[in-house]
């Protein structure tokens, strides 16, 4: 063990005898949020400012959100008769919402663990002293600031069945493909995710990777740690709590694709491409409260979970890193 | 302590050799980095930089080359599209640089740039507001630590990281609640109480050290004292980036003004230009550059201040 990774092991002694008691009794401290007589005097005077925020998500957010869990509970909003989870039942019975369930998750699964280690790609080639680094860096990210308006009649005349990717294709002998009214559709969400996100994902990745300490690094180097061992011994470990909230945000993200989804082929896409956006569109068109308050809360309560299970992992990682 | 000082220096006599060789095997490696990251590169501004360019084009040459593609677009989605064995002919320069498409935009058809100004009347109010509201909000919660405050502050990174399709139905109940739907202000208030920059500004107060704050208060500061003169000037490189971040954010809705406004004439140019149709390809094409010169703009005065932004967004830890 010793011979395999002193760097590593070495540095961990450091941390666990020198900092560990110095560190445990503030942690104390924080953990029981004690209010003294001066605290209590000090968060009331702190108070206004925090007010208007409150108020304000309280009023557009929260609240709101009481009446939502109310409307998925009753049979419409004349009657407002009691029909427990009678509404939730009929909606995973919805075939439209299925679809779009089943689009979405497909489309997440897929898109998000993509634009992740894309863009965690990107990062690492930039973390050296390469030349243009920041003009590569200002390029990936500028998909971010184009707006996805601004740039939707070039995707469609490069996605059409007449345009340049079938062009790219036909040179290596495929038959041309009818992109956005196929099940590749699917495929062209990806594609325009990741253009969109990657750049932004991997500034994040940037920022974790010159957060790695460098000592360790240099005496991992000495010791004839090679880069790729570097990577995935040292800085791996450093970047899992990035990792973990870059998966978060690529997921948040990846609801949002419906914007470039919708500017392309509108209201009723292709069945492939027909995603949960699409769903509440509609069925705010049609009034229909009961579904879309159990729709919101299915949703709410799926992304609970799931951003749970990351900060959960997140913590156990970060932990890891710690001792 | 010294077995390790020996060991470091046979190490080092044995690399120095090792690194002569190898030097040619650097350069290769830096050369092929460059090599994937020119080809990416190239994938990522390719759109972007065609938009432009073709946004000079006269508007027989954008027929000539993508009517294949447009033709009938605007019917039903995609109603009469039919299909000859042609190519569409996508180029990227111009054969003849035309400036009609923009005159047509600015002088002679001024209801697209009415659009524009949709978006600009949208998002101002939005980024001055939530910065404002944020930057209190994240005072309070940086100065002080209570169990409720830790709650609260729970609470808005839960509701930060909730997708549209949630947030947007309470919106809806409140705003019909209030009489404002289909009114600019169904948009700029859910926008104004928006958690996310009361997320990433309070993650940096917080670094903000309590011996200022303690030092201020000897000399007999009170809370809009410590507020205005220290955290705002510290926090200022921050509240720029954070409005890089929600002026990007709201020039690009779509969700928002499909769901609260009904009246399309008060759609921001974001949802507009998928609506412009066939016959206006190149029109579209203008306006779509002139659409994306204010965030770029943005962009390449402050890119360092995005880049913080992100870096400060990049963790839910404090």
């Amino acid at each position: 063990m010793k011979d395999k990774n002193p760097s590593v092991s070495l540095a961990g002694a450091a941390v666990s005898t020198g900092e560990k008691r110095e560190h445990k009794p503030p942690k104390r401290k924080k953990k029981s949020f004690g209010l003294s007589g001066r605290d209590r005097k000090k968060a009331l005077l702190t108070m206004p400012y925090m007010l208007p925020s409150i108020v304000g998500v309280l009023t557009f957010f929260i609240l709101p959100f009481a009446v939502v869990i109310y409307y998925a509970l009753i049979d419409n909003t004349s009657n407002a008769n009691f029909v427990g989870l009678e509404n939730f039942i009929e909606l995973f019975g919805n075939a439209a919402f299925k679809k779009a369930l089943r689009n979405t998750g497909m489309f997440s699964l897929t898109a998000v663990p993509l634009a992740v280690v894309l863009s965690l790609l990107l990062a690492i080639l930039l973390d050296r002293q390469i030349p243009l680094r920041s003009t590569f860096r200002t390029i990936f990210l500028s998909p971010m600031i184009v707006p996805a308006a601004s740039i939707i009649l070039i995707w469609q005349v490069m996605f059409d069945y007449n345009g340049i990717i079938n062009d790219v294709i036909a040179l290596f002998g495929m038959a041309p493909v009818e992109w956005m009214k196929s099940d590749h559709g699917y495929l062209v969400a990806v594609i325009l995710f990741l253009w969109k996100n990657i750049g932004y994902n991997m500034i994040m990745f940037m920022s974790a990777l010159s957060a790695v300490p460098k000592d360790i690094l240099e005496v991992a180097m000495l010791d004839g740690c090679g880069a790729v061992k570097r990577f995935f011994m040292i800085k791996l470990r450093y970047l899992a709590s990035t990792i973990v909230f870059v998966t978060i945000m690529s997921l948040i993200n990846s609801f949002k694709v419906f914007r470039e989804v919708y500017l392309l082929t509108g209201d009723y896409p292709y069945d492939t491409m027909y995603t949960l956006q699409h769903f509440m569109n509609n069925t705010f068109k049609g009034f229909d409260y009961q579904k879309l308050s159990s729709a919101a809360i299915v949703l709410s309560l799926a992304m609970i979970v799931i951003i749970s299970v990351l900060l959960w992992a997140d913590n156990r990682l970060g932990r890891d890193l710690e001792e | 302590m010294t077995d390790m000082k020996l060991d470091l220096g046979a190490r080092a006599v044995h690399t120095r050799p090792r690194r002569k060789k190898k030097k040619w095997a650097h350069y290769l490696s830096i050369f092929l980095i460059l090599a994937v990251l020119a080809g990416f590169a190239i994938l990522f501004l390719f759109p972007t930089v065609f938009t432009v360019t073709n946004s000079f084009m006269s508007a027989t040459e954008i027929s000539a080359n993508y009517g294949k593609i447009f033709t009938g677009l605007g019917v039903s989605g995609d109603g009469g599209r039919v299909y000859i064995g042609e190519k569409v002919n996508l180029q990227l320069i111009p054969d003849k640089v035309s400036f009609s498409q923009y005159s047509t935009v600015l002088f002679k058809s001024p209801e697209y740039l009415l659009k524009f100004w949709n978006s600009v009347f949208f998002v101002l109010p939005i980024v001055v507001f939530q910065l404002a509201v944020a930057a209190g909000a994240s005072y309070a919660f940086a100065r002080i630590q209570t169990k409720f405050r830790a709650i609260v502050f729970f609470a808005y990174i839960i509701l930060m990281l909730m997708p549209y399709q949630v947030t947007l139905v309470p919106n809806y109940i409140v705003d019909n609640y209030l009489g404002i739907l289909n009114t600019r202000w169904a948009i700029i208030l859910p926008g104004i109480f928006s958690p996310f920059s009361v997320f990433i500004l309070t993650k940096f107060m917080r670094r903000i050290p309590s011996a200022m704050v303690e030092a201020a208060q000897l000399d007999g500061a009170g809370e809009w004292k410590i507020f205005t003169a220290i955290f705002l000037p510290l926090c200022r490189s921050t509240l720029y980036s954070v409005a890089i971040l929600v002026f990007i954010d709201y020039w690009n809705m779509v969700e928002q003004p499909l769901i609260l406004l009904t009246d399309a004439d008060m759609y921001p140019l974001s949802v507009f230009l998928s609506k412009i149709n066939e016959g206006d390809t190149g029109i579209a094409l203008a306006i779509a550059v002139i659409y994306m010169i204010p965030p770029v703009l943005l962009f390449l005065y402050s890119e360092d201040y995005l880049i913080d932004g992100i870096s400060y967004s990049a963790s839910v830890k404090g």
